[in-house]
């Protein structure tokens, strides 16, 4: 599968702030991509680069198979973007700004124009000055769904809809995977990411900390274990791989590293298991891992960095 | 009454937001008019000079319009006649106050954190309205004090009063709007536009002077009524009466609306929009259109009035400065050089170009309020390039002051004309002149739009820095008898003066081409540079 983007080592500085230092993002074609890191870390900096608004100081960047300064015009007829902060022109109604840009953008589906505005419960006649920020994101939302692209750059779109919209944007979303086309997703919000995406790149301080399928990601870190055992546990300790032991009687917790899983099992089952939760890392703990400042989340962070 | 509960908090909060801007527009308002009693003490010192003035513009169909009837010969009189558009911009000033008070507050939702605390239902109206109306009662007391002591007390208080009740009423005027509509601007556009009513009502009432067979139709126009007070000619007092029981009948109207309506809704429906867009709404000029063509027919009415001004006036000014060394040396250094009226006619051309240019950066700078605002990332993110997005905006910046300059100059011909009795003649000579202003004005154009592609953070002051400037040295270059490569550096030194002067392209053509080097500088820099964040 090609790569519809492809950064490396991108650097964008603004004055004596790094914004990007040394970025790398691939997404690949017909994949769902979450696209992760604290405010500030380099996200909506990597999308502008993207789609040609800010001039890399340096590394490269590849969109579609085209460059993004050079060929900004051409490659965006290809792509639909949702800004972070949806700001519409006042006078004009919602309804005008959608086909507005669909026909600048790569055209627009009629059909699922009104479908859209049917599942999002948007009135397209309302001025865009009357709308709040959850349906002027909706309107950008429409407009970049009902457009006829092959790639959608979303910059948190859904921080501003209900959770019943969100649902309505996640339903979309799936979608969109299903009719094999490319979404960069930025999001804060984990479980949506989670649900959505294929593969993931955590960024921070403008680089990625992390990158890879969910599951990859998961196997390089540690699964929640809860037992209750029949009997008490004489000696845990000496087990490979097993970190923040608790031991209350018969009941057991720790951490497990995923290598090292079969041998903690093997241990626990051989004492009498009565009761068993094994619980793989949430992506928020994978993502609170790889912000939480102490040294060993560094250290986990540098090995995905250089696998 | 619970309803007005907590007015007095927002009473100072008002005075706390508006602690300069208030003082400002009020003292402003009432210096001015107190200025004009020595200006026209100078400029008519003698009964017979006074008389000669009713005589010429006093009575000038023009001046009638804009300024109203002469009530007396007296200085009094002159200068009631002359500050008689004044009361337009009290009332305009009444009008922004009350709305930025009222429904500025709440279209922002800053009236609903409010409402949440102790304030009864009317006191935002009751303390906007209080508010405004005591700055109009302290601008007139500060103008009648001022006034009194030059001229006779009770008519410089009937013509203080009337600036006060002018204001009054549109203050309240402005009370009723805010209630209207859900959007601020909206209630200012409605209430302006009762304003406008009444200045038309006014206008034609007092065309014809006060005999006039349509002079009844003033008599439906707070403005109409200031001017049929008579300062300093047996005042009227009874009209002051008419205003109060307006301003009465409109402030009860607005509380019995506000009464009536929920917080943040309008008692009039919301306008909706088209469902989809217009066939035509399909690129970035389109876009441009329809962002930029209330301001171009903003400034289109307002060259159409300007224009109607000067040309209307000009047969007027031949006859002022028939008698009148220093005016006469005024308009000479002003630039003409043949004939006093095509030198004034030549100069007010000059000026309007001045003006234009000020229209001319307005538009282009309205490609920074896209950047600064988010929109412009939004569209750049579309098939729409850089060049493609800077240049459907420059249709306007470069097309529009030339619209607006058309405009004027076959309203000043018209007027003109209809004066000499020759708009056959007029028209094209003083289009011509107009018309010759757009080389200079695209240089400012070029001035904003290469600080915008180049050094965007100083594109705003930059540009009206330059226009300031060029300001400074076609109006008092030569009085301050600066230097000639000093006024040489701006573009309008080098206009030829039509009507009457000496018409040259070489000059016309330099500044052409300045213009377009600064304009292309501006693009390529728009290509090359990061777009700032919104």
């Amino acid at each position: 599968m090609s790569d519809v983007i492809s950064v490396t080592e991108l650097v964008k500085t603004f004055g004596p702030t790094r914004a990007l230092d040394g970025l790398n993002l691939d997404v690949r074609e017909g994949e769902v991509h979450g696209f992760l890191g604290p405010n500030g870390a380099g996200k909506s900096t990597t999308i502008r680069v993207l789609l040609g608004l800010l001039r890399p100081n340096g590394g490269s960047a590849r969109l579609l198979g085209g460059d993004p300064w050079q060929d900004a015009t051409k490659l965006h007829r290809r792509l639909a973007y949702v800004p972070g902060d949806v700001n519409l022109w006042p006078n004009l109604s919602g309804g005008e700004v959608i086909d507005l840009l669909g026909r600048m953008r790569g055209g627009l589906d009629k059909q699922r124009r009104a479908d859209l505005l049917e599942r999002f419960q948007l009135d397209p006649k309302k001025k865009s000055r009357t709308y709040s920020k959850g349906n002027r994101q909706k309107v950008a939302l429409v407009a970049a769904l009902a457009s006829d692209v092959e790639l959608l750059i979303l910059d948190e779109p859904t921080s501003g809809l209900d959770p019943l919209m969100e649902q309505v944007f996640r339903e979309c979303i799936s979608e969109e995977r299903q009719n094999d086309r490319t979404v960069l997703l930025s999001s804060h919000i984990l479980s949506e990411v989670e649900a959505l995406c294929d593969r993931v790149s955590i960024i921070r301080e403008g680089r990625n900390v992390a990158s890879g399928t969910l599951s990859e990601m998961r196997h390089l870190t540690r699964t929640s274990i809860d037992a209750e055992l029949t009997q008490p546990p004489s000696d845990l300790t000496d087990l490979p791989g097993v970190h923040d032991l608790k031991v209350d009687g018969t009941h057991v917790r720790c951490e497990v590293d995923a290598d090292d899983l079969g041998t903690a099992l093997r241990r626990l089952t051989d004492l009498g298991v009565r009761n068993l939760t094994s619980r793989p890392p949430t992506l928020e703990e994978l993502f609170l891992r790889h912000y939480a400042a102490d040294g060993e989340a560094e250290r986990v962070g540098s090995q995905e960095v250089a696998r | 009454m619970s309803s007005l509960t907590g007015t007095g908090k927002l009473i100072r909060l008002i005075l706390r937001r508006d602690r300069i801007l208030t003082p400002v527009w009020v003292l402003w308002m009432a210096v001015i008019p107190i200025s004009f009693v020595s200006t026209y003490d100078k400029l008519y010192p003698t009964a017979a000079d006074r008389l000669k003035y009713a005589n010429t513009s006093g009575n000038n169909p023009v001046f009638l319009a804009l300024y109203g009837p002469l009530p007396n010969t007296s200085l009094g009189g002159i200068v009631t006649q002359r500050v008689g558009a004044i009361p337009i911009f009290v009332a305009l000033l009444s009008i922004l106050t009350v709305i930025r008070h009222t429904r500025t507050e709440e279209q922002a939702g800053r009236r609903e954190l409010l409402g949440s605390t102790v304030v009864g239902r009317h006191a935002g109206l009751a303390a906007a309205l209080i508010v405004t109306m005591i700055a109009d009662l302290v601008l007139g007391l500060i103008m009648g004090a001022g006034m009194a002591g030059k001229l006779a007390p009770s008519g410089a208080w009937a013509l203080a009063l009337s600036f006060v009740a002018v204001g009054w009423v549109f203050a309240a005027i402005g009370g009723v709007a805010a209630q209207l509509t859900e959007n601020a601007g909206s209630a200012r556009g409605i209430a302006i536009s009762a304003l406008g009513g009444s200045i038309l009502l006014a206008i034609a009432g007092d065309l014809n002077g006060e005999d006039s067979t349509l002079s009844w139709l003033a008599w439906f126009s707070p403005i109409g009524w200031a001017r049929r007070i008579h300062p300093f000619a047996s005042e009227r007092w009874w009209i002051l009466l008419l205003f109060v029981v307006a301003t009465a009948v409109a402030t009860f109207a607005a509380v019995a609306l506000s009464a009536r309506r929920d917080v943040g809704a309008g008692i009039l429906p919301v306008r909706l929009g088209p469902a989809t867009a217009a066939a035509h709404l399909r690129n970035s000029v389109a876009l441009a259109w329809r962002l930029h063509r209330m301001l171009l027919l903003g400034w289109a009415v307002a060259f159409a009035v300007l224009g109607l001004v000067f040309g209307g006036i000009a047969e007027g000014i031949g006859d002022l400065m028939q008698n009148n060394q220093s005016l006469k040396d005024l308009f000479s250094r002003m630039g003409g050089q043949q004939g006093l009226i095509d030198a004034y006619l030549a100069s007010m051309m000059g000026l309007l170009g001045l003006i234009a240019s000020a229209y001319g950066i307005q538009a282009t700078l309205r490609l920074r309020a896209e950047e600064e605002g988010g929109h412009a990332e939004y569209l750049l993110a579309t098939s729409v390039s850089r060049v493609r997005w800077v240049a459907s905006h420059l249709v306007f910046s470069a097309l529009g002051p030339a619209v607006t300059l058309a405009v004027a100059g076959v309203s000043a011909g018209l007027a003109h004309g209809a004066n000499t009795g020759d708009i056959g003649r007029e028209v094209p000579r003083i289009l011509g002149g107009a018309m010759l202003q757009l080389p200079a004005v695209w240089v400012l154009t070029g001035v904003a739009v290469a600080l915008f592609g180049l050094l965007p953070r100083a594109a705003s002051v930059g540009a009206w820095g330059v226009l300031a400037v060029f300001f400074m040295l076609g109006q008092f270059g030569q009085a301050l008898k600066l230097n000639h490569t000093v006024l040489d550096l701006s573009p309008f030194t080098h206009v030829p003066r039509i009507p009457g002067g000496h018409f040259s392209a070489t000059p016309l053509l330099w500044l052409l081409a300045i213009a377009v080097l600064l304009i292309a500088s501006g693009l390529a820099g728009s290509r090359r540079r990061d777009l700032s964040a919104a």
